[in-house]
């Protein structure tokens, strides 16, 4: 069958899908976007965690006909998408999940290169950002679900306290770090974003 | 961090120079950005145009022949281009293994446990393999099982191996004993009679799975030499080519390997799982194949940790010296040998644990059966025994009337020690003193869960399950420590390889770090990029992609690539070093007498004297002339233990850490919360004070995973995997682990690399009998098996 | 495999009139398990996701029209003061990311004893709408679940929504889980005081081949808080009366070992969570439940 969707603000179409493909598949495999993690398909890691119109999924258990004229967001758009929100609504969160990219930005769309294996140049969002910086990412697997899932939640809750960060993330697995420096990683970005929110309030 | 500095001998630098982002410093991973935006490789990333899908059809029965198989019906579906048994396979050699190559690549005649390979299927889509493997007709005429030790060495017990002819057949008692390590010393049924207390135990350790992330997956795409290219995720790249090509039939140098991205490792990426099937499907085909198992196959993909059964006797005087120490260790191997025979070296090397004890009596084996296939899994051997020792310790502590952590303590061992090998411990062992921290800590603060609002489920034992807002909660406290042996030991030869280049480029000196390690996510790039710096005196370096076109690095394992590969890097450096010296002399050396005289530096782009004088800049010292240095780095040679007694110096290092547990428990329903799991390690030098947390903190939380919910559960009557998927197997959530607050202690090993000491294992090994120990402080209950279950603490 | 996409529940209702056989899928969080995990292939799926009433809830006089589909999230969030009790339960659906997918049609289609929903379903008491080309018709949550994983419904008939009563009175859920979470219930327990009927209903999880209501405790306790007249004196209630009740409830599981726990622990835990919700719940109905509550 065909699917046509909209990935990272940009219009897509897979062709030859098979219909018990799931979302996670299509998006790897059909689409040139290996970020979200196929760790064990089955929605018990979060490694595959996705906006699907602005609501985080697992989408190892979103079939791919279900995205039908839906919106996806993963984490090579995370940078992207939270740049739009930033000058959406500056210094704050989106609670209804739906300011993703407009249909003219995404026409404009294009994906950003890095220029080495440092990824110098390329631009961040504050959640990846803050896991790079607090030693969040190791063997890196489960980074793209917590970026996504971590990311959401600091849309809706900008002040979480350590127990809502927890809630928040007990969808995705981490094996390698024991989950402390995600948790560092989390409280920064939200620190960091406090403090952006505290100087612009005062402009 | 609560990082603190002790006394000791003080980390120096053996060499280098204060350039930025050296070593010392929490320089950033090179990987990280590309981590974080989805673009870093994985080996299940890897695409290719026209590839094909892999599919492994695997053994439905533990133990049987296999009296026909037919593949007609997979071989005639629409999108299957072949399909291969053991009489495809292309060389004389059929087999591979670690060490003994009893593993076959696909099953031949027989298959020996549950989730054996036994045929494979290349097709156009994922599904069309499925389905074409699903059509495959295997018969089965199963076979009587072995299952345990009685099994196994029953007068009549069936043979997992006919016919072993590996080099541990002449010392075992039977052909089911992969391998069995005495150790004797001093004279332990004497010594006990000086006992004023005397404890017995039995222990038994599950079968825990690495669970890394990242499932078995690769791409093998053939070449127009006959070769192959495999990108693969592995721990060590060398010795998967060493298995790969004799059953390929390729001579090593037409198998060129590449790491790809590694989700996570924690030994499970020793052996060999995808390798060989995806490189055989593509010669077949002349297609790219791709394999990719899904979490259920992952289970069946790697070797586990070998479940134990532990029988230990403590003996000591009333003032708490320990007399003697009696233990046998029984070992579940499973079907193949993988890497039982130095988990058992381990096992009885390291199963007194970090004490001083003169008296010993240690057997360990590890057996053949019918059970999944059991190996390398961080902590090796060392986690199983520390289980018992340390449960032993506080049993002897409760008997004495002693405090269990000055019963530790009374006992430690130290710099100088005499293991029960006859080594001497030859670097600091500061046991005591790593107790010392874990226990003065305060106290996490009681109630936590007490809120304005009512009770907060996600601080209370069931978490968000909502089973008790205090209720039968009461707190325990523990404590356990361990000891590691770092890098590998009983005579291997030990050795790793870096090439590294140094050059200008766009106007600045840059260094090449090419090496074969397998980062695993431990952050070796960032540590090898900052050994560079440090003794190249560069900002820019390069850290080449591992593959097998520069020599073999060694497995990322046995918490040994900071210090071989980490000491290969400073090596090569060193030398490239003297080079760039000497060419700077031929040059410069006339302008100035201190090129003749003086310590010389390479430090922030320039020479310098070690007054701190600069002599030139790197870029006029080396022009267009580029300087490249591929050596081999061992460290201190290791001996094999005696087969009889155990005596041998068999390890080169050692790592110690100490945890304090704090739990809650739910005593009527047997749930458990940690609290907090506090830890002191010694780290010899931390070279990158942030990656060292990590692996602190990642090691303790897979040793909590072991103590109160992971376990790969077989049936006894089948030999079957009953849980093989994330939704029966259990590892914690963010909301399972706690705090893990943690005290780096930094006394250098003078004869390692910069003073360091392996780390990545000893937290793994502490961490469970921890987690016990306060479960055992709370409930008053004996608990003699890991992981925990509710059934055992509230006796249903 | 086919993919059927209505547009509408009358599309839907008439697909599964033609395919029979087709296979729901909503929230995708059974089905693309097994179909990930090759257990199952089936012949068509039914997608769901287009139906947009089965993702409404309209609150009513007596009941809430809860939409099959209503992502547990959104139970949890916004229908706490309703259905207090399926909320407790929403929350401990396995992990935020599910629980932004997955809504109590999938439990009662699946129909597995382990299903988060169904302990609160039946202790608050509630009928299954169900439809077909054929009809509509209401199912009591008591005559849904006829085996294991096997519900009333007939092969043409889809959950359209669940009428589930408005709490009359305190509500509560738990669950034991080998995990803090993301965990699938070892056994679970709801209970839903009635102070209008002045009854008592409950709802056991994993514990039987199917869920099931622990009716001799029920009667038990109604009779005995009739008798001392609880409901009236909002006295505690005595241990003794608490100690029965929870050993009915234990008595009235049938579970069985597997993987995730033994018959008698599941037995032993249902006793734990009878007695502690009854208290919880009697403690809010008697005024005092501010600092009985969980929050999270």
């Amino acid at each position: 069958m065909r699917v046509n969707f909209t990935v990272n603000g940009r219009q897509q179409e897979a062709d030859d899908v098979w219909e018990g493909e799931s979302l996670l598949y299509v998006l790897r495999e059909r689409m040139g976007l290996p970020g979200s993690k196929n760790a064990c398909e089955q929605g018990e890691c979060g490694s595959c965690t996705v906006r699907l119109d602005g609501v985080p999924v697992c989408a190892c258990l979103v079939a791919a006909g279900q995205v039908e004229g839906r919106e996806v967001t993963t984490v090579e758009g995370l940078a992207d998408y939270a740049k739009h929100r930033e000058s959406a609504h500056p210094g704050g969160g989106c609670a209804s999940g739906t300011c993703g990219t407009s249909l003219q930005d995404a026409q404009q769309w294009k994906a950003q290169g890095t220029d080495s294996q440092t990824g110098e140049g390329t631009t961040l969002s504050p959640i990846q950002q803050a896991f790079i910086d607090a030693g969040a990412v190791q063997c890196g697997f489960c980074t793209p679900g917590l970026l996504i899932a971590a990311d959401e939640m600091l849309e809706r809750n900008p002040q979480p306290t350590d127990a809502d960060i927890r809630e928040a993330l007990s969808g995705n697995l981490c094996r390698c770090t024991g989950y402390e420096k995600i948790l560092d990683a989390v409280r920064l970005a939200a620190a960091r974003q406090d403090r952006q929110g505290l100087q612009e309030g005062a402009v | 961090m609560g990082s603190t500095r002790t006394t000791g001998v003080p980390t120096k630098l053996t060499q280098g120079s204060k350039t930025k982002g050296g070593i010392g410093e929490s320089t950033l991973r090179p990987d990280g950005t590309l981590k974080v935006t989805g673009e870093f490789a994985y080996s299940s990333d890897m695409w290719h145009e026209d590839m094909l899908w892999g599919q492994t059809l695997r053994s439905t029965v533990a133990h049987a022949e296999i009296v026909s198989i037919d593949v007609s019906k997979a071989l005639a579906m629409d999108g299957v281009y072949a399909v291969m048994t053991y009489d495809d396979l292309p060389a004389e050699m059929k087999n591979y293994g670690l060490e003994i190559q009893d593993t076959p690549v696909l099953a031949h005649g027989k298959v020996r446990h549950h989730g054996e390979p036994v045929a494979l299927v290349a097709a156009d889509h994922p599904e069309t393999a499925r389905r074409a493997a699903a059509k495959i007709v295997v018969e089965y005429k199963e076979l009587p099982l072995i299952t345990d030790e009685a099994s196994a060495t029953a007068p009549d017990a069936v043979l997992v191996h006919e016919g072993r002819t590996d080099s541990h057949m002449s010392h075992v008692p039977h052909p089911n004993i992969v391998h069995r390590q005495p150790i004797i010393r001093g004279n332990a049924a004497e010594a006990a009679k000086k006992a004023d207390v005397i404890v017995k135990g039995e222990y038994t350790f599950g079968m825990q799975d690495q669970a890394f992330l990242g499932p078995e997956s690769g791409l093998a795409v053939p070449a127009e030499d006959g070769g192959v290219d495999l990108y693969v995720a592995t721990q060590w790249l060398h010795s998967d080519l060493e298995q790969i090509a004799p059953v390929l039939g390729l001579p090593e140098e037409k198998v060129r390997m590449t790491l790809s991205g590694v989700g996570g490792a924690f030994g499970g990426r020793e052996d060999i799982s995808m390798q060989i099937h995806a490189c055989l499907l593509a010669l077949r085909t002349g297609k790219p194949v791709k394999i990719v198992y899904n979490r259920f196959e992952s289970f069946f993909g790697h070797v586990h940790r070998h479940p134990a059964k532990l029988t230990y006797e403590h003996g000591a005087t009333k003032d708490g010296k320990l007399t003697h120490m009696k233990c046998r260790i029984v070992l579940d191997g499973g079907a193949y040998a993988s890497a039982s025979p130095a988990v058992v070296g381990n096992a009885s090397s390291l199963s007194v644990g970090p004490y001083v004890i003169d008296d010993v009596e240690i057997e360990a084996i590890a057996l053949y059966t019918n059970n999944p296939p059991c190996g390398a899994m961080r902590g090796f051997g060392a986690v199983q025994a520390c289980f018992a020792y340390e449960a032993q310790m506080d049993k002897l502590a409760a008997k004495l009337g002693m405090d269990p952590v000055e019963l530790r303590q009374l006992n430690a061992m130290e710099q100088g020690t005499l293991l029960p090998t006859g080594q001497v411990v030859d670097s600091p062992a500061p046991v005591a003193e790593i107790l010392r921290r874990v226990k003065s800590r305060p106290l996490p603060p009681e109630r936590q869960w007490e809120s304005s609002e009512g009770a907060d489920v996600r601080q209370l034992p069931g978490g968000l399950s909502n089973t008790t807002h205090g209720e039968g909660v009461v707190r325990g406290v523990g404590y356990a420590v361990g000891i590691k042996n770092v890098g590998f030991s009983e005579g291997f030869d030990d050795y790793s390889t870096a090439k590294v280049r140094m050059e200008v480029i766009n106007g600045e000196p840059v260094a090449t770090v090419h090496t074969a390690m397998a980062e695993v996510g431990q952050g070796g790039v960032t540590v090898h990029a900052q050994i560079a710096r440090t003794e190249l005196g560069v900002n820019q370096v390069t850290i080449h992609p591992a593959d097998t076109q520069v020599g073999s690095a060694g497995s990322s394992s046995a918490s040994r690539q900071t210090y071989v590969t980490g000491g290969a890097v400073k090596n090569s450096c060193e030398l490239v070093r003297e080079k760039v010296l000497e060419i700077g002399r031929r040059k410069f050396g006339s302008y100035h007498p201190a090129w003749a005289t003086a310590e010389l530096l390479l430090e922030g782009g320039k020479v310098v004297t070690d007054g701190g004088e600069v002599l030139a800049d790197l870029v006029d010292v080396l022009e267009d002339e580029s300087v490249e240095i591929e050596a081999e780095w061992r460290h201190r040679p290791t001996e094999p233990f005696d087969l009889k007694t155990g005596q041998g110096n068999g390890h080169v290092q050692y790592s110690f850490a100490a945890h304090r547990a704090v739990v809650e428990v739910d005593t009527e329903l047997g749930l458990v919360k940690v609290i907090e799991l506090a830890v002191a390690q010694d780290v010899g030098k931390a070279l990158n004070p942030l990656s060292v947390l990590g692996q602190i903190q990642g090691g303790t939380t897979q040793g909590l995973g072991v103590a109160v919910m992971e376990e790969i559960i077989v049936d006894p009557k089948t030999a079957k995997v009953k849980n093989p998927s994330f939704t029966d197997y259990l590892i914690p959530t963010i909301l399972d682990t706690p705090t893990i607050p943690v005290d780096v202690l930094e006394l250098a090993d003078e004869h390692a690399p910069y003073g360091l000491r392996g780390i990545g294992e000893a937290p793994t090994l502490s961490s469970t009998p921890a987690v016990l120990a306060a479960i055992r402080n709370a409930t008053g209950l004996e608990l003699n098996k890991t992981p925990v279950r509710p059934e055992h603490l509230t006796g249903t | 495999m086919d993919f059927l996409r209505p547009a509408s529940w009358e599309e839907a209702l008439a697909a599964k009139a033609e395919h029979p056989t087709a296979v729901p899928i909503a929230g995708g969080t059974d089905v693309m398990v097994e179909i990930n995990f090759d257990h199952r292939r089936p012949e068509y799926l039914l997608d769901l996701n287009r139906v947009v009433e089965l993702r409404e809830w309209e609150v009513g006089e007596e009941t809430v029209r809860l939409g099959a589909s209503v992502p547990y999230t959104q139970i949890m969030e916004e229908l706490r003061t309703e259905l207090p009790g399926l909320a407790l339960a929403s929350h401990t659906v396995a992990s935020p990311q599910i629980r932004n997918r997955g809504g109590v049609g999938g439990n009662l289609g699946t129909a597995s004893p382990a299903g988060d929903a169904h302990p609160a379903l039946l202790a608050a008491g509630c009928e299954v709408e169900v439809e077909s080309v054929r009809g509509s018709r209401l199912i009591p949550i008591d005559d849904f679940y006829t085996g294991v994983k096997r519900n009333a419904l007939a092969e043409d008939e889809l959950i359209r929504a669940v009428h589930i009563k408005k709490a009359d009175g305190p509500q509560q859920y738990s669950k034991v889980g080998t995990r803090n979470a993301m965990v699938i219930a070892v056994c679970a327990f709801g209970i839903a005081l009635h102070p209008e009927t002045r009854t008592v209903r409950t709802g056991i999880g994993s514990a039987a081949p199917t869920p099931i209501r622990a009716k001799v405790a029920e009667e038990f306790l109604n009779a005995a808080l009739d008798e001392g007249g609880f409901w009236e004196s909002k006295k505690i209630i005595t241990p003794s009366i608490a100690k029965q009740f929870a050993e009915l409830a234990s008595g009235a599981a049938n579970p069985i070992d597997d993987v995730r726990g033994t018959a008698s622990y599941r037995r032993h835990a249902v006793g734990i969570m009878a007695r502690r919700t009854l208290g919880w719940t009697w403690e809010s109905y008697r005024g005092k439940g501010r600092s009985i509550e969980g929050v999270a």
